[in-house]
This record gives C-alpha cells, sequence and structure tokens, in this order.
C-alpha cells in the first residue's frame, strides 16, 4: 500500500513535469502553428544552465534562477534568428528546420560541456523525506516538483484567460492579422510566447535534472512523451495538456511499477519477465491508439471551440 | 518534362553511371571504404525512395519511417539468431512483418492530418524502437551480430562486397522504376489528388482513405527491404537503426533531394551521406555546421537539389 501511494505520487510528480513540456508545445503550436522538434534542446539547456550555474554560485535556488533567465534568454533568441522565419511555411518545413537545430544545439552542448553528462546536487534541505501520511514518507524534493507545477498550471491559467497579455495571446491564436491590425505588436508578442515556451521547457529540465543525470540527447525521448500528450490531449489546448499529462503520467509510471507483477499472474514468470519491459513502454501508446479511434482531434481540441 | 541535354539530366545519367562503375574503380586500385560507403548509401537511398511515395507524392508526412528499417532488419537478425539462415525465408518474413506494421500504424494514424500525422507515426516509430530494445533475449539496447548474411541459392552470396553492391544497386533501381510506375497509374493520381484536394477526391467518388493506406503499406513494405539489406551490410541490428533521428535523416533526403521527383531521393542521399563524411573529416562537430545547413536548405532551398539543377536550365 505504502509503495502503491508512493508510486502513485511518482506517476502524479512525472506527469505534471510531463504537463510543463507539452504546455510550451502546444502553446506555441496553437498560437504560431509552429511545430517545434527543439523544444527538447530547451529542456536539455535548461538542466545543463542549471548544473552550471548551481556549480558557480554555489547555491541551488540561484542556479535555478539564472537558468530559467538563461532559457528565456535562449528561447527569445532562437526566435528571432530562426523561428520567424519560420512561420506560415509548411508543417513539414518547421520539422527540417528544428530538427536542424536540435543536431545543432546537441552539438554545441558537447563542445562546451563534453560528452559526459553532470549532476546537480540537491541542497540538504531538499534532499529529505517528509511524511505525507502516518508511516508514509515521501521525498521533499519530489513533493516540491509537485508543488512548483501545480503552481505553474495555475500561474499559465492565469496568464492566457485573466490577464491583459492571455487575452492577446488568444486574440493571435484566432486571427493573428486582424491582431496585428488593431495595433499590436505581434512580433514581440510572439517572441514572448516563445520564450515563455522555453521557460517552462527549461523549468522541467533544471528539476528533473536532479533525479536523472544531465546528459546530451535527455531532451528528445521526453518530447515524444510530450508528442503524444498534445495528441492525446489536443493540439493548442492547455486544458487538455495536463489532464493529458496527468494520465500519461500515472499509466508510465504505474505500468513499469505494477505491470510485470500482472503480467506474473497471467503468464509463466520467465515469459513475463521477458515481454513485461516491452509491453509496460507500449501502454502510453495504446493509451494513444485508443484516444485516436475514439477522438482523432484529442480529448480537449483547441479547434473545436 | 525536361530535355535531354538539360542539366539536371547531365547531373543525373552521370551519378548514375558513377554508381555502375564504382565497383570496377575499387577493383582498380580505389578505396575499399567507398565501396562500404556508397553500398550503405545505396541501401538508405531506397529507404529514401519508398518515403518519397508518401511524403513527397503522398503528402503524408510521415516521421516513422525508420521504424520498418528496424522491423525489417531484426526480421533478418532474429530469424538468424534463431537458426534459420535462408533468405528465402527471411525476407518474405521481414517484408510481411513491415508491411503488417504498417497497416496497422496507417489505419490508426491516417485517420488524422497535418501535424497529428507527424506526431502520431513519431509515436508509434518510438514505440517499436522501445519494444526492441526491451528484447532481452536478442540483445536489448546492445543490438544483435549477425554470425551468417541470408542465403540463397548457388550464385547469389552476399558475403561478396561488390555482388551485394550490385544487388543493392538492382533492388534500387527497381524500386524506383516501381514507384515511378505507381505513381503514373491510375491509384497513383488518385494519391496525388488526394495529396492537393482530399475533400474533392472524396467527393467524386474515391475512397482515399483506402487509396492512401495501401500507398502507406507499399512504401512501408518497401523500407523494411531496406532494412533487411542493412542487416546483410552491417551484418549486426540495433535498436539505434530505428530511432528517431534515422527517420529525420530520411526526410531530410527526401526534401534536400527533391520532393516528388524519380532521382530526388537518391540525389538526397548521396547528398547527405556524403556531405556528413565531408564534415566528419573536418571537424569532430560537424553537427554544428549540418544542423544550421539544413535550416538553410528549409529557408531558401525548397525545391531541394533537384529543384536548384532545374532552375539551372531556365536561367
Amino acid at each position: 500500500m505504502t509503495l502503491f501511494i508512493e508510486q502513485c505520487l511518482n506517476g502524479l510528480q512525472f506527469g505534471l513535469l510531463l504537463f510543463l513540456l507539452a504546455a510550451g508545445l502546444t502553446l506555441v503550436f496553437g498560437i504560431m502553428d509552429l511545430v517545434n522538434l527543439a523544444h527538447g534542446s530547451l529542456y536539455m539547456l535548461g538542466a545543463y544552465f542549471a548544473a552550471t550555474f548551481a556549480a558557480w554560485t554555489g547555491s541551488f535556488v540561484f542556479g535555478v534562477v539564472l537558468a530559467l533567465g538563461a532559457t528565456l534568454m535562449v528561447g527569445m533568441v532562437v526566435e528571432v534568428v530562426a523561428m520567424r522565419r519560420l512561420y506560415g511555411r509548411d508543417h513539414l518545413d518547421h520539422v527540417l528546420g528544428t530538427f536542424g537545430l536540435i543536431l545543432f544545439f546537441d552539438e554545441l552542448v558537447r563542445l562546451v560541456w563534453g560528452p559526459e553528462g553532470l549532476t546537480l546536487p540537491l541542497p540538504s534541505w531538499l534532499n529529505t523525506s517528509v511524511p505525507i501520511l502516518p508511516g508514509v514518507d515521501y521525498s521533499a524534493y519530489k513533493l516540491s516538483i509537485i508543488v512548483v507545477t501545480l503552481a505553474v498550471a495555475a500561474f499559465l491559467y492565469v496568464l492566457v484567460m485573466r490577464t491583459r497579455i492571455g487575452m492577446l495571446i488568444r486574440a493571435g491564436a484566432s486571427n493573428r492579422e486582424m491582431v496585428g491590425a488593431l495595433g499590436v505588436n505581434i512580433k514581440l508578442l510572439y517572441t514572448l510566447v516563445f520564450g515563455l515556451g522555453a521557460a517552462l521547457a527549461g523549468l522541467a529540465g533544471l528539476m528533473q535534472a536532479p533525479i536523472l543525470t544531465v546528459q546530451i540527447g535527455m531532451g528528445e525521448n521526453i518530447l515524444i512523451l510530450a508528442f503524444v500528450i498534445t495528441v492525446i490531449g489536443g493540439i493548442g489546448s492547455i486544458r487538455g495538456a495536463l489532464v493529458a499529462a496527468i494520465f500519461v503520467g500515472f499509466i508510465d509510471t504505474l505500468g513499469r511499477a505494477f505491470f510485470p507483477d500482472l503480467l506474473r499472474m497471467v503468464l509463466s514468470p520467465a515469459a513475463a519477465s521477458t515481454a513485461a519491459p516491452a509491453l509496460s513502454s507500449m501502454l502510453i501508446y495504446l493509451l494513444m491508439a485508443v484516444v485516436l479511434v475514439v477522438k482523432p482531434e484529442g480529448l480537449f481540441s483547441a479547434s473545436g471551440k | 518534362m525536361s530535355g535531354w541535354l538539360s542539366v539536371r539530366a547531365i547531373a543525373i545519367v552521370a551519378l548514375l553511371l558513377a554508381l555502375v562503375l564504382l565497383p570496377v574503380h575499387v577493383e582498380l586500385g580505389g578505396s575499399r571504404f567507398l565501396l562500404t560507403l556508397f553500398t550503405r548509401i545505396i541501401i538508405l537511398a531506397l529507404a529514401a525512395v519508398s518515403l518519397n511515395l508518401i511524403l513527397g507524392y503522398g503528402g503524408m508526412m510521415s516521421f516513422g519511417h525508420a521504424a520498418y528499417l528496424g522491423i525489417g532488419g531484426y526480421a533478418v537478425g532474429i530469424l538468424a539468431h534463431e537458426g534459420v539462415f535462408t533468405g528465402f525465408i527471411q525476407w518474405p518474413v521481414a517484408l510481411a512483418a513491415s508491411a503488417l506494421f504498417a497497416l496497422v500504424i496507417g489505419a490508426l494514424s491516417l485517420r488524422t492530418r497535418g501535424v497529428y500525422f507527424i506526431m502520431i507515426t513519431l509515436a508509434f516509430a518510438q514505440m517499436a524502437y522501445y519494444v526492441v530494445a526491451g528484447l532481452a533475449r536478442y540483445g536489448g539496447d546492445d543490438g544483435l551480430t549477425i554470425y551468417k548474411r541470408s542465403q540463397f541459392i548457388a550464385p547469389i552470396d552476399l558475403s561478396n562486397k561488390v555482388q551485394f553492391y550490385y544487388i543493392c544497386l538492382a533492388l534500387l533501381f527497381g524500386s524506383m522504376y516501381l514507384v515511378r510506375r505507381i505513381v503514373n497509374s491510375r491509384f497513383g493520381l488518385a494519391i496525388q489528388g488526394a495529396r492537393s484536394n482530399d475533400t474533392r477526391m472524396r467527393a467524386i467518388g474515391f475512397p482515399t482513405y483506402r487509396y492512401k493506406l495501401v500507398c502507406f503499406v507499399i512504401a512501408g513494405t518497401l523500407c523494411g527491404l531496406s532494412g533487411a539489406l542493412i542487416a546483410n551490410h552491417t551484418d549486426f541490428v540495433s535498436p539505434a537503426m530505428m530511432y528517431w533521428t534515422r527517420s529525420g535523416d530520411l526526410i531530410i533526403m527526401v526534401v534536400l533531394g527533391g520532393m516528388g521527383s524519380t532521382f530526388g531521393p537518391l540525389v538526397g542521399a548521396v547528398a547527405l551521406l556524403v556531405l556528413e563524411e565531408v564534415l566528419s573529416s573536418i571537424t569532430e562537430y560537424w553537427q554544428i555546421i549540418l544542423g544550421p545547413l539544413l535550416l538553410l536548405v528549409v529557408l531558401f532551398a525548397r525545391g531541394g537539389i533537384d529543384g536548384l539543377l532545374g532552375k539551372v536550365r531556365h536561367g
């Protein structure tokens, strides 16, 4: 039972982390109609920046704050230099252009930080466990990830639905020419949105950094999961991304933890241990396939509104 | 079409001649490495030709095409591991497995369009990657060494490098011819019609979903053949051959060469892989050049090399 609660929290934590990535992806797609494969590179950069700045300043918190600022800046520079020229082009162009950016960033990181990974050590006040229920302890750091991502999700909701900038973002998503004609600096708005998406990806990367190692290509595997989430949730919908991300986080984590045991009940132990790793990694794709059969546009399609 | 003496036609004839004569050059004292490199180029060009069928002519932006390379390769690898060496079983199984995968993936993915299609094909290919990486019996992440190439009847010997090169080249030319025939058939015209305007094609009575699905399966099967060849070429299969960046490479080849042209994928494969060799001999960090170069191609040379050669003729 303790294990089950712990795994549920792990699933929630992983799902919320995926939400940060998927939110940036879906925001950029919904507003600029841009498919950004290089989103995973920004996730990777966030982790590398945090590890580097934390080592320089000697403080975890300073490292995190500086890394967030740095990924925001990188995102805006990338938007001005490259992405801006891709708006309005074919999606295939986006895929190819941003694929080129992935190659560039991966190699750049290898050039600057070297091929072996970095680590981001946790400060002692986060590296403990706290009792969440009588007799159940949970990592303070993972708990703080849950709190931070929930706060960011709330912040995003308020930003998009309740502020003037959010109003412009929503307006720009439905008709960019009209918003531009009304005197809004749409170029600057896009740069800001892209920077915001980059910072969200960077935040996800740096929060994941103490749990996993910081390494080249870390953004690519998780980017695929973010794609699955946007497809399930409906492209362009932040609410859909949140629901789908939590779903995927739960299914992936719980699947890996308990699916082998379930399989052992049906199959022979030898067959189960052979099939389990392959099958449990298929679970979320099966979920995606089911959603596609039922609702090809995703659960909360933005175009339907 | 272009005249016989256009720059484009001359360039393509020169390239084809060079490919046919390459083993002669190697036998006369050229570098052995060239033969290995170009065998690889030709096999990947075959994969690019198959992708061009759905991407260039059908407008289906599949980002999971490398999955069939892996499936075709693993069909050969797994059968060899289990002691089945005859190519008369290995290759049909490779093709059938790729076709089946394409049928399932296509049936699901083709329900969607645009960016959903890109992401879904990518996700399913990645699923195949994780499944293969989880096959502990067949090497898992580390891959599987193939100790014996596919066996065929007497005169055919895949271990003979020159013979293997010509077999790959013949299969490449054969598949280019096949794709050309498909594209110019009634079926192919319906596929191209669906690319330009799917709704209209359906309105005049074409079941475009089924047409596209068949096209998707043909492309997957052809790519599976390419996978079986790679397995025989490297004597090794690993999940890395179906990683999503490999799908990206295939798309680059098609776009770089020129989408929707017969020779485009071949030109693109030669250009990309030779460029990789040249850049990696200059610097260890060659992708830092290749990445931005790709972006420039996307921004300024949309028609690919084929398009550029076509322009020379007009200019």
